[in-house]
Formats: structure tokens, C-alpha cells, sequence
């Protein structure tokens, strides 16, 4: 890659620091410059946009990481979801702190991933993404349905008035004072989304960094050769689904005390295949790519409200329904990158020179010197 | 620049002294995109007819000019959606909401509304738990799931103490048939059987034989046209020679269609006096034919719950939420459905509830259970 | 009535559609080793594209065997040519490719068919034009009409066809040959590519054919009729054993009667802790335990006959 700037910016520790700071303050103010400029619904879109960049990043584990197909991602969400919803809300009466319910549901989710994950990880690719889909519709089903004989779910009805999150004892979906500055629930949960995505993204780098996930990385490309390296790959697989489901049960136990508001319709198949798309879309295994992708996919629909007028405008009426676009532009996208550009919108720097090598001079030298060690 | 400056006071005084006409803002949210666009353009054009009536009349708040604007929103029958556009019409100041469409995105958005105490009355959401959450600020004007269950239980007791029942699953379903359950047993008929299905099936010849086993004189219905259809159909070639019956979600021009001749002798209900027999029907049709074409069902609800709203705030004198908000509880109109007032909860009082039958290809009414006495 | 018997036969009918629909499936499965998620959308293009020509057909009064036959023709013709086209174009170049690319492509395939027959037809249901008389029959104690009949018939035929298509003709031992290896298949002269063309195009036939049984079956046809149908199939091809014709047969009747078993009597079996609501689930279920215990399926080695 060409730098633009001289090459000692890149590398001076007090550029990089100022500019951390600059990204830093801009996160912090966006909430505010975004209602000014396009309202405070864009402010609750943005929260919706981090909620599915945490979901994004740990489906990224198991997919871009490891490598493994999941299509049922989405049964982690809801397990985190639910669990949330049912100890903190009048569903039984039992109304816990969140803080305590946000990290016990994402364990549960973990343990959901085990379970799934320990007996189905022998499976080859296709068939692991067809068993985690049947596994994603199984837990939905139930949901639905576990409203007798005890009522457990409240079945399709599904659970209101869970509890949001509460700050020194004021609930974060109620306007605040804060200072003097007016904080809307949106604001707040932008902050407090904010700060988990911040962890996620974190804990997402050092993951990737980590001996586990060079070890993800070298079964992803070839499981005989990882195995034969001495890597334990049943335990490393399990563990790449335990982390995935961890983040998905987070993030649904934090979709619990946004929304209020938890019923199965909102954990359906296409809502895993929403995330794959982010993922793949993003480019796998990168997470600044994945990132993009979770933010532009849950703008896509915003923006596609403007086709509606805009068709009225040139044609006079409306053609095509905005929202009847939207799922085929998600699979037009999903077929395009796959043939034209498998590494995503914003590959990983080392995923791109694999798949497309810049300059194959390069790629045989390499090669060479790689022969000329072995001699 | 200090010209225009000038030029813009001037306007401004200008319009001050022939009385400034203070415009306010009322939401009107439904599904205007998707598979239920017809029916949230219905809503839309209903309230738009009320507005615009009561804008001709010149209105005035304490002693002040006014006009009212309909702002309309889309929300793809989404919950998610629907949080989203209930929380922009809040930051662009609507006074007062009619909406949602779906039972599923008016109780996640009535939680924003209650929040920042804007009224909202919903002409067609169902589910009996919309109006349960403790809110002062929801209303709605249909009757909901569980006095159309209650008719519908006690009318199929009428044709036969055996009732057999399969719900669909969904929140709609499931709700409607636990109230037909109720209301058979309190009318001293006997449930033989439950079964179940989802809102995607096809093939219900399992569940059928099963209940036909039973031998019920009555099949209750809680569902959708696309299954009710294929289902009678089934019921026929498995030879069950029993009444079929359902709620509003299958009384539908689609259910005709899709059944052909399996439909004939079928029963459904429906919320609200049927459209000829509203005490404004023949007036509304023609007004609203004028305008817009023709009613599909939503349209005098919408219209009358625009007017319940204005009209609180033209007795409270201001437009405040906090003002107007006990006038509208307070409501006694006649509207075009028929004469409004709420009960504690924010029901409509006495809704009634219409059943229909297939005779000759056509849904003809038979009788309207409920409803305020007549006078 | 025979309650028992009646739920057995309606299992088997119900097992027959989705044994041509699990065809196909195997079939590309055997050849490619993918899973061609879009195989359900193929079945639901071919029910509606039969529902609508024959309600024009039916409208201008052609007789109704024509104006059946012309539906099938009509509907064969858009699934061949589109099964062929997603193949050349969404599967091909990936045949080389890491094995999750061509998957995601087929997801991405499926939701894009999906869409555009919901563009093309809109969001209602389509009707099956009542251009068949049902004529329902006793047999001891249980009911079956002449369009189940029917639809067992047809199903019947074209299943042997294709047995007779792949093991007597010289496509069938190219097939064959190639899903054996084909890179050895193409080296004694098998053109690989129209192979696995020709196995698309048979498979998509098989599907249109499908499509119009269900819709004069259910009565209906809808743009979303295809994903809940090619996974219940997909599972009952793996039950089976995936690449084995028989096995899809197999499957896809016993699939079709434990849903109906299960779904009757999983109830009084459980004392209502369970109920017809969890008949979607037999198939998931059925399919993890296959995969995870017995991942050849039931008719076990996938050697000689994995077309």
C-alpha cells in the first residue's frame, strides 16, 4: 500500500497519540453533531448500528477467525436476550440488576455455544452451517412455544416492560440532566453502547493477535496441517464458538433493556443471515471491515426510505417498495462480493495480498526465498 | 445582509399582526411500505380526511388561531422501525400519535411515547397487553383480542358444545384463541382439542385428522388468510363436515379467493360495526371516496381516533400533552364508528364485534355482539 | 376412521413431495459437494409460474389436461433455464474456491430468487385455479382424494425416470463418473461442465414438476413457499444419505410420516407437554442427529450410485 504522508508519521507514538485523542473526542460529541445535523432518530439509529457491530464482531470470530459457518448465530442473541428479559421484568416479578444480568447472560450464551458447538464441531463446513441453522430455528421454536405448561417465555406474546438499564439510580431511557446538558435515552445508550463496543472491539484485537487465534487462523486455512502443528483442534473450535455466542448473548441482553421489549419474531433466520451479510460484506477476519459492514448494512434501510420519493419524483409513482429492495440487495451484495471480491469491502491487509497478490514479483520471491531456507 | 435582515423582520411582524396561525403537529404512523401498505396508507388517508375537516372549520386554541399537520411515518410493521420513527416524530414535536398498525410495533413505541407523555391512540392494534402496560398515554378505538375472542367463543358454543381450536403461534393468534378458550368454557361448551401451527404452514392435514378424531362440531381459527384457506380446504378432502370459524385476520376478501368453494358456511369476526352500519358509514365512504377511493378498514378508525385527539386538546385549550392528555380519557364523541369513550385502561368502551359468513361466494354480516347500547 | 392410517397416508403424500424436492438436492450434492440453498426458490418459481399460466389458460377456456400440460411445460422451461443460469453464474467460478464461498453464494442466490418473484408476483398468495374436481374416496376408514392419488402418480413416474435416466443412459454414467472424481471424468473425456449442467437441469425439472403438485395440492403458491420447504428437504436427502437417489426417496417418506406421526400424537405421547407446535422441529432434530451419528445417512455408503 502507498503512504500518502511521509513514513515517520506513521510511525511517530505522539501522532498516533493525538490522533487516538482526535477519534477519541469525535466519538464522544457524535451523538450531539448527528442530532443537530439529521435529528435525534439518527442518534437511535447509530445506537441499533453499535448494537449490530458488537453482534457482527463476534460472529466475525467464528466465521473470519476460525472459519466456520454459522447460520444460527442469531440463537445466541436470543438466548442473551431472554435471559435478560425474564429476570428483569414482570414476567416472573424478579427484577435484577443489570449489571449483573448483562456478563451472567453472555456466559449463558457461552455455555450455549458449548453445547451446540461439542458435538457438531466434526462436522465439515456445510454441514455445520445447516446444523447451526436447524439449531438457531430449535431455539426459536421453543421460545415461542415455552408458554405451557409453565409460562416461561410468554410464548409469541413475548416479554414487555423489561427493565432498562439504570445509572445512579435513574433509568437510561428517561431524559437526564447531566451538567446542564440534556441527555435523551438515545444519548445515553449511545454511551453505554459505546463503551461495550469499545471492549468487544478490544478484546476482539487482542484475540486475534493471541496464540488463539493464530490458532483459529491456521485451522481456518488447513485443519489436517493445524492439527499435525500440535493444535488441539476440537478445544480451539468450541472456543471460537464459546467466544462468538458470548458477544451474541451481550448484545441481545442489552437488546433486552433498550428495546423494552423482547418476542421471537425478532430472532428469525434472517436476522442471522443480516449479520453473516455484515461480516462477509466487511470482509472476514478484519475487524475494521467488519465494523463497516455492520454500519453501512443497518443504514441501508434508512437510506432506502429516501427510493420511495425518489421514484415518485423521476417515474411518478413507486416502482419498486423500498423495503421489498432491501433483502434483494442484500443477496445481490452477498453473490457479487463472493465472485468479484471474496475478501470484502475492507479486507485485511494479508487476506487481500493472498487472494489478490498486488505484485506477483513479489508473491515468487517470497516463494523462493521460502525454497532456498528449506535447502 | 442587513437588509435581509430587515426584510425578515418585517415578514415577521407582517404575519404577527394579521395573528400568527400556530401549526400544530400530529403523528400518524403504519406500515406505508411493505406487504400491509394498503392498510397503513388506509390509516394515513383516514386521519388526513379528519385533519383536513377540522382545519376548515377554522379551530382555535384558548382564543389563538389554529391548523393542524399530519405528519405521517413508515414503519414497516417493525418493532425495531417503529421505536425508531416513534422516537422521531417525538423530537419533531407531534403533540399527539395515531398509530401503530400491529399490535408487535405499537407496544414497543407506546414505551417512548408514555416516556415523553405523548397521547397515542391506535385505530387498529389488538393485542390485549397494548393497553395493559400501566401507560396513561394508550388508547385505541378497536376491540381488542379479547372481546373478539369472547364473541367469537361464545358464538361457536351457540352452534355446538364440541369446540376444537388451533392457533397459528403468532402473538395475534395465540392471544385470540386463549380468549375463545375462556369464553367456551364459561358458556358451558368443551374444548376437545388444541392443536397448533405457524404462520408459515401449508399442510395441516396431521393436526386436522387429529381433531377430526375428536369429533368437534365447531374448528376455531386463530390466524391469517393464507392458512385459514388451505386449511378449510384440507378439513373438506379429510370429510370433516364441521363449522369452520375465525377471527378478523382470515374475515378477509383473500380468504374467498384462496379457499374458492371450501369456503362457503365459513365464519369470521371482525372488531367494529361493519362499515354500511357505522352511524357515520354512508357519509364517511362517500367523503372519503371523493378523496381517496376506496375504505379497505382502518380508515374511519384512524379518522376518529385524529378526532378524539384534536378535540381533547380543542376542550383542554392547548395543544401541551400534559393539558389535554386527562380531556382525551375523558372522551364522549360519536363518532363515525359509533359513540367513544374509554375505559380506565384507554379500551374502547363496549367495542363491538362483528360476524360474518360465506354465503354465495360473499362475506355477509349476522350478527354484531357488543357494543354500547343502543339508544 | 382409521386414524392411524390416515395420518401414515397423509405423511407418505406430503413425504412423496418432499422426496422429488430432496432429489435434487442429492443430486447436485453428489456431483458438486455443495448445498444448493437455492433449490427450494427453484420449486417455488416452478409453482408459480405453473399457478400463473394456467389461470390464463384456465381464464381462456383451453381444455383443462392442455392447459395442465402447458403449465408444466411453461413451469420446466423457467426452472431449467434458471437453475442452469445460477449455476453458471453463481457456482461455477467458485468451484475452486474455499468451501464457504460457494455456500454464502448459494444463501445469497436464494434471497435474491426470493425477492425477485416477490417483485415480479407481488406479496399475495397465488391461487391454484379450480380447474381440478376432487373427488374424495374411502378406503378403509381413511380419505384420500384423486389429486393425492395424483400427485403419488406423478411423483412415482418421475422418480423411476430418473433412476432409468442415471443408471441406463450414457449422461447417467457420465454423472456418475464425474461425482466419483471428476477430475478423472474429465480425463477419459467427460465434458465436466455440461455434466453438471445437465445434473442442474435435470434437478430443477424435478423441482417444477414439485412446485405444480404442491400448488394444486395446497392450493396455493407464494413467494416464500420455497425456504421452510427446501430445508425440510434438504433434511430429509441427509436422512437419506445425501448424493443417493434412493436415499432421497427414502428420506423423504419417512420424513413426511414422522412429521405427520409426530405432529398427531406427539401430544397424547408427551401428556400435552409437547404439542403440534413442535412438528417444524422434527426435521432439525432428525438432521442433527443423522449428521452428528450417522453423517453417510441411512442408506449408508455414498460409493457407486451418487449421482
Amino acid at each position: 500500500m502507498t503512504n500518502f504522508l511521509p513514513e515517520r508519521i506513521y510511525r511517530d507514538p505522539r501522532i498516533a497519540r493525538v490522533a487516538f485523542f482526535a477519534l477519541g473526542a469525535l466519538l464522544l460529541v457524535l451523538p450531539f453533531v448527528v442530532e443537530a445535523g439529521m435529528g435525534r432518530t439518527w442518534v437511535r439509529i447509530l445506537d441499533f448500528a453499535m448494537l449490530y457491530v458488537m453482534l457482527a464482531l463476534g460472529l466475525n470470530i467464528v466465521v473470519g477467525y476460525a472459519g466456520l459457518l454459522d447460520l444460527g448465530y442469531v440463537a445466541f442473541y436470543a438466548v442473551g436476550a431472554y435471559f435478560y428479559a425474564i429476570l428483569a421484568s414482570p414476567q416472573f416479578g424478579i427484577h435484577l440488576p443489570w449489571w449483573a444480568l448483562l456478563p451472567t447472560g453472555a456466559g449463558i450464551a457461552c455455555l450455549f455455544g458449548v453445547l451446540l458447538g461439542a458435538p457438531t464441531l466434526r462436522l465439515r463446513g456445510d454441514y455445520l452451517a445447516i446444523v447451526t441453522l436447524g439449531f438457531g430455528e430449535i431455539i426459536r421454536i421453543f421460545l415461542n412455544n415455552l408458554n405451557a405448561p409453565v409460562n416461561v417465555t410468554n410464548g409469541p406474546q413475548g416479554i414487555n416492560m423489561v427493565d432498562p438499564v439504570t445509572i445512579a439510580g435513574s433509568a437510561l431511557t428517561k431524559p437526564m440532566d447531566l451538567f446542564g446538558i440534556q441527555i435523551s435515552g438515545a444519548h445515553a445508550h449511545y454511551y453505554l453502547f459505546l463503551a461495550l463496543t469499545l471492549l468487544v472491539i478490544f478484546i476482539a484485537f487482542r484475540l486475534q493477535g493471541s496464540r488463539i487465534g493464530r490458532a483459529w487462523a491456521a485451522i481456518r486455512e488447513d485443519e489436517v496441517a493445524a492439527e499435525a502443528m500440535g493444535i488441539n483442534t476440537r478445544n480451539i473450535k468450541l472456543l471460537a464458538f464459546a467466544m462468538g455466542a458470548t458477544f451474541g448473548g451481550l448484545g441481545g441482553g442489552l437488546f433486552a433493556a433498550f428495546q423494552g421489549f423482547v418476542s421471537p419474531e425478532s430472532f428469525t433466520l434472517m436476522e442471522s443471515i443480516m449479520i453473516l451479510c455484515m461480516v462477509v460484506l466487511g470482509g472476514m477476519g478484519h475487524i475494521p471491515g467488519v465494523i463497516l459492514g455492520a454500519l453501512l448494512l443497518t443504514m441501508l434501510p434508512e437510506l432506502l426510505r429516501y427510493i420511495g420519493p425518489l421514484q415518485q419524483e423521476l417515474v411518478g409513482r413507486v416502482v419498486v417498495d423500498p423495503s421489498d429492495l432491501r433483502m434483494l440487495l442484500f443477496g445481490v451484495a452477498l453473490v457479487l462480493v463472493m465472485l468479484f471480491r471474496p475478501q470484502g469491502l475492507w479486507p485485511s491487509p494479508v487476506r487481500a495480498r493472498e487472494l489478490h497478490p498486488e505484485n506477483p514479483d513479489e508473491v515468487r520471491q517470497e516463494q523462493e526465498a521460502l525454497y532456498d531456507a528449506e535447502r | 445582509m442587513r437588509s435581509k435582515l430587515l426584510i425578515a423582520a418585517m415578514l415577521a411582524s407582517a404575519t404577527m399582526g394579521v395573528g400568527a396561525v400556530e401549526t400544530i403537529k400530529v403523528g400518524v404512523v403504519a406500515p406505508l411500505t411493505g406487504p400491509q401498505a394498503h392498510l397503513g396508507k388506509d390509516i394515513e388517508n383516514g386521519a388526513r380526511l379528519a385533519v383536513d375537516a377540522i382545519n376548515a372549520t377554522n379551530p382555535s386554541l384558548g382564543g389563538k388561531p389554529v391548523q393542524f399537520s399530519l405528519q405521517a411515518e413508515d414503519d414497516q410493521a417493525d418493532p425495531k422501525t417503529a421505536t425508531v420513527v416513534a422516537q422521531k416524530l417525538v423530537d419533531e414535536g407531534a403533540k399527539g400519535v395515531v398509530g401503530h398498525l400491529n399490535s408487535g410495533a405499537s407496544i414497543p413505541a407506546s414505551r417512548i411515547y408514555s416516556d415523553n407523555g405523548i397521547p397515542q391512540v391506535s385505530p387498529a392494534s389488538t393485542a390485549v397487553a397494548y393497553t395493559h402496560q400501566g401507560f396513561k398515554t394508550t388508547f385505541r378505538l378497536m376491540a381488542n383480542d379479547s372481546q373478539q375472542g369472547k364473541a367469537l367463543g361464545q358464538y361457536a358454543v351457540k352452534l355446538g358444545k364440541r369446540v376444537a381450536v388451533v392457533d397459528d403461534r403468532t402473538a395475534y393468534g395465540q392471544g385470540l384463541i386463549d380468549e375463545v378458550v375462556k369464553a367456551v368454557k364459561a358458556a358451558g361448551g368443551e374444548v376437545v382439542g388444541r392443536e397448533y401451527t405457524t404462520d408459515k404452514s401449508t399442510d395441516f392435514t396431521a393436526i386436522m385428522t387429529s381433531i377430526k378424531a375428536k369429533k368437534p362440531d365447531v374448528v376455531v381459527f386463530g390466524g391469517m388468510d393464507p392458512q385459514a384457506a388451505p386449511m378449510v380446504r384440507q378439513m373438506r378432502t379429510l370429510g370433516m363436515k364441521t363449522h369452520f370459524m375465525g377471527g378478523d385476520g382470515m374475515q378477509s376478501a383473500e380468504f374467498l379467493k384462496l379457499a374458492g368453494n371450501s369456503a362457503e358456511g365459513a365464519i369470521g369476526s371482525s372488531p367494529g360495526l361493519p362499515l354500511e352500519k357505522m352511524p357515520g358509514g354512508a357519509d364517511f365512504t362517500k367523503r372519503f371516496g371523493e378523496k381517496f377511493g376506496k375504505v379497505q378498514i382502518y380508515a374511519p378508525f384512524s379518522h376518529d381516533a385524529a378526532v378524539v385527539l384534536i378535540q381533547a386538546m380543542l376542550r383542554a385549550g392547548s395543544a401541551e400533552p400534559a393539558q389535554y392528555l386527562p380531556e382525551l380519557g375523558k372522551t364522549q364523541v360519536d363518532g363515525v364508528i359509533g359513540p367513544i369513550a374509554f375505559d380506565d385502561k384507554g379500551d374502547l368502551k363496549d367495542g363491538p364485534v362483528t360476524l360474518y359468513q360465506v354465503k354465495d361466494g360473499k362475506w355477509q354480516a349476522v350478527e354484531t355482539i357488543g357494543g354500547p347500547p343502543a339508544k | 376412521m382409521d386414524v392411524l392410517l390416515q395420518q401414515v397416508l397423509n405423511g407418505l403424500i406430503l413425504g412423496s413431495l418432499y422426496a422429488m424436492v430432496a432429489l435434487g438436492y442429492t443430486m447436485v450434492y453428489g456431483i458438486l459437494e455443495l448445498i444448493n440453498f437455492a433449490h427450494g426458490e427453484i420449486v417455488m418459481l416452478g409453482a408459480m409460474v405453473a399457478v400463473t399460466v394456467l389461470a390464463v389458460l384456465a381464464a381462456l377456456g383451453v381444455p383443462v389436461p392442455l392447459a395442465l400440460l402447458s403449465a408444466l411445460a411453461a413451469a420446466v422451461a423457467v426452472c431449467v433455464s434458471t437453475g442452469v443460469l445460477v449455476e453458471r453464474v453463481a457456482y461455477r467460478p467458485l468451484r475452486n474456491a474455499p468451501r464457504l464461498a460457494p455456500l454464502i453464494t448459494a444463501i445469497g442466490v436464494s434471497i435474491v430468487l426470493q425477492n425477485l418473484a416477490m417483485i415480479v408476483w407481488g406479496r399475495q398468495y397465488l391461487s391454484f385455479p379450480p380447474v381440478l374436481d376432487i373427488q374424495i374416496y374411502e378406503v378403509a376408514g381413511a380419505t384420500v382424494t384423486n389429486v393425492q392419488i395424483l400427485i403419488v402418480a406423478v411423483a412415482a413416474v418421475t422418480m423411476g425416470g430418473l433412476l432409468v435416466l442415471v443408471r441406463r443412459t450414457r449422461l447417467g454414467r457420465a454423472m456418475r463418473a464425474t461425482a466419483q472424481n471428476r477430475e478423472v471424468a474429465g480425463l477419459m473425456g467427460v465434458d465436466v461442465n455440461r455434466v453438471i449442467a445437465a445434473t442442474f437441469a435435470v434437478g430443477s425439472a424435478l423441482a417444477a414438476v414439485a412446485g405444480l403438485l404442491i400448488a394444486a395440492y395446497y392450493g396455493i403458491a407464494h413467494y416464500n413457499m420455497g425456504f421452510i420447504l427446501g430445508l425440510k428437504a434438504f433434511s430429509a436427502a441427509v436422512l437419506g444419505g445425501i448424493g443417493n437417489i434412493p436415499g432421497a426417496l427414502l428420506g423423504g417418506l419417512l420424513l413426511g410420516v414422522i412429521e405427520s406421526l409426530g405432529a398427531g400424537y406427539i401430544g397424547d405421547l408427551t401428556g400435552g407437554f409437547l404439542g403440534s407446535h413442535y412438528q417444524d422441529i422434527f426435521a432439525f432434530f432428525i438432521l442433527i442427529l443423522v449428521l452428528v451419528f450417522r453423517p453417510s445417512g441411512l442408506l449408508g455408503e455414498r460409493v457407486p450410485d451418487r449421482a
